[in-house]
């Protein structure tokens, strides 16, 4: 037996061959199939809809045939109507950033949870974690999926569980230093941030000189050049954990030590990779929109989901001896949703707020960009002559109170720039919403 | 009579200024006083001139963002502590100033001062009462 293979958390499943997991997946499928339309409403419309139903599945070919879910699906059944037990069985509820009408929410039972937390400690075994590690959570805790989930699957594992949440570098570094953590679990922008203050703020912190030997990075989109500046700076190893609310979290899949693709565990979670643009399921190896179904969940079973993250798949018969299939770290999206620290975030959200604010649509403009470490994004508001005032104070306060809406309903700090009307660029006649000027 | 302010919005960048003014001097208009308040990212270009309607009929054609603010142009003795017992008195009738600035000539040893109340009418009416010398429109504009 190799090093490699010891390190698995759940060899039965992350080892099973290939015709062994696509039996699992099977059955798992029918279930879950099942489960949805006998006990969920909107589901069982939109199968029959659709000329569906669970008694047609009859291989893994048959997927084919499964209506889609969207993210519009989860707005319209919001808050609990995607869920497919009684509220009472409902143990834990999440939700992604947005305003009323635009949030999601997703639940779990107990048994759910277990999953959750089992995904995870899979995850963090992958980086060579056990119980004798520390690992520090610096995840925001709350509605958002990374902090609870991380906490979860570090305690599975076994490992000393540090829940500090986000922000306050100064203290993440005393707790590093103090508590003796070996792994640390933030979004990457957060990670170079922590170098940055390191280097500005702490010159005598030395990294080398605690046991911190590993960052578990996800939350948002990052390249391998980023990996190679956190190894650089930090001197400390850099791993992908992958995830998204609507499935279950982070440990939708995972890198292991080889660092090259991530391994999603698929007797939990189904993939195909579809042509964004046709629907049609495209051979393994292709480039398209990865498409998650969950195989296990209770409360709330995430079927055909489109997540809009470009990748593909592939298996690679990895060192690490798990047979898992492999994604690629996801390099876009099929749709305009924006990352921005870690929070999902729609242009009509931003909009959004703005009409609320002012009951009056501006023009505007998103900018984004990485001012350090850091994802920083500008809204531009070009002010009309409903929004001008004579008073400088009245034009800041209206500044101020587009800044605060974004906080509270969108979790992000934006600065907001007032510009003169008829500056923010227009292409054919429709206003230029968003420039990224990020390089990740 | 109230004076017409225009107000304009300006983002606080090289050229920006300029092109408010070029409009006005297209249209022949004259400024007979003006200030700024500035903040880092913009600033709120105030000023009097001889032709507010037509002022404020460019700037809106060019899609500027401005308004049309009523201020009160007050005669002040342009002598040492006049100023000071103008505010005084404002002080006592609870007036509260918003903004305030001088004009760039002087009157027959008067000096006009702009002020910007948070009430015009009831600042206009206490002033009366106080004597004070409120300029109209007309005398300004020296038509």
């Amino acid at each position: 037996m190799n090093a490699e293979v010891e390190k698995m958390f759940n060899k039965e499943y992350e080892a099973m061959p290939l015709d062994k997991m696509r039996e699992l997946q099977f059955e798992r499928l029918k279930w879950t199939l099942s489960h949805a339309y006998n006990n969920n409403p909107f589901y069982k419309k939109k199968f029959d809809e659709a000329g569906f139903s669970p008694d047609k599945f009859k291989s893994l070919a048959d997927m084919k045939h499964v209506p889609f879910l969207v993210k519009q699906d989860m707005r319209d059944n919001y808050p609990f109507g995607l869920f497919a037990v009684p509220l009472n069985r409902v143990v834990r509820v999440h939700s992604s950033s947005g305003t009323t009408g635009n949030a999601t929410v997703v639940g779990y039972t107990k048994n759910d949870v277990n999953v959750f937390a089992e995904v995870v400690a899979r995850c963090l075994a992958a980086y060579g974690a056990t119980e004798n590690d520390v690992i520090q959570v610096a995840y925001g805790y709350g509605l958002f999926t990374g902090g609870l989930g991380l906490h979860y699957g570090a305690e599975k594992l076994g490992a000393m569980t540090v829940p500090i949440s986000g922000g306050n570098t100064e203290r993440q570094l005393m707790l590093i230093k103090d508590f003796g953590t070996t792994m640390l679990a933030c979004t990457p922008s957060y990670m170079l941030n922590i170098a940055d203050y390191i280097e500005k703020k702490r010159p005598d912190y030395k990294i080398s000189a605690t046991r911190l030997k590993a960052g578990i990075l996800g939350a948002e989109p990052w390249s391998e050049n980023m990996r190679k500046e956190i190894e650089a700076r930090l001197g400390i190893e850099a791993f992908d954990i992958y995830g998204l609310s609507e499935v279950i979290g982070p440990g939708v899949s995972t890198e292991c030590s080889e660092k090259s693709g991530l391994h999603v565990f698929e007797d939990h979670f189904y993939v195909e990779i579809i042509d964004p643009d046709t629907g049609e399921i495209l051979p393994e190896g292709e480039k398209g929109e990865i498409v998650y179904t969950s195989l296990t969940k209770e409360a709330f079973p995430t079927i055909r989901y489109r997540s809009k993250d470009i990748t593909r798949l592939y298996h690679d018969n990895c060192k690490c001896g798990r047979t898992l299939v492999k994604m690629e770290k996801v390099t876009g999206r099929s749709d305009d949703m924006m990352i921005i620290r870690g929070v999902n975030v729609f242009p009509s959200q931003i909009e959004s707020v703005l009409m609320e604010v002012e009951g009056t649509e501006p023009h505007y403009q998103i900018i984004l960009d990485r001012k350090g470490a850091l994802d920083d994004i500008e809204v531009k508001v070009e002010v009309n002559e409903k929004l001008f005032s004579d008073e400088v104070k009245v034009l800041n306060d209206l500044a101020r109170r587009i800044s605060d809406r974004f906080r509270s309903a969108l979790g992000i700090s934006a600065k907001i720039s007032l510009v003169e009307p008829m500056t923010i660029p227009r292409s054919e006649g429709k206003a230029v919403r968003v420039v990224d000027k990020r390089k990740i | 009579m109230n004076v017409t302010q225009l107000s304009v919005f300006i983002e606080n960048k090289p050229g920006h200024l300029q092109n408010v003014l070029k409009i006005l001097a297209e249209k022949n208009i004259n400024i007979v006083t003006l200030t700024i308040a500035e903040t880092s990212d913009f600033g709120v270009l105030r000023m009097i001139v001889n032709n507010p309607d037509e002022g404020i009929r460019a700037l809106r054609e060019s899609h500027v963002a401005c308004s049309a603010t009523d201020v009160l142009a007050i005669e002040i003795d342009d002598t040492p502590g006049s100023l000071f017992k103008a505010i005084d008195t404002f002080a006592r009738r609870e007036l509260n100033i918003e903004y305030m600035y001088a004009f760039t000539e002087k009157r027959e040893g008067k000096a006009v001062m702009i002020f910007r109340f948070e009430n015009p009418e009831t600042a206009k009416k206490a002033l009366k009462e106080e004597g004070y010398s409120i300029v109209s429109k007309i005398d300004i504009i020296g038509a």
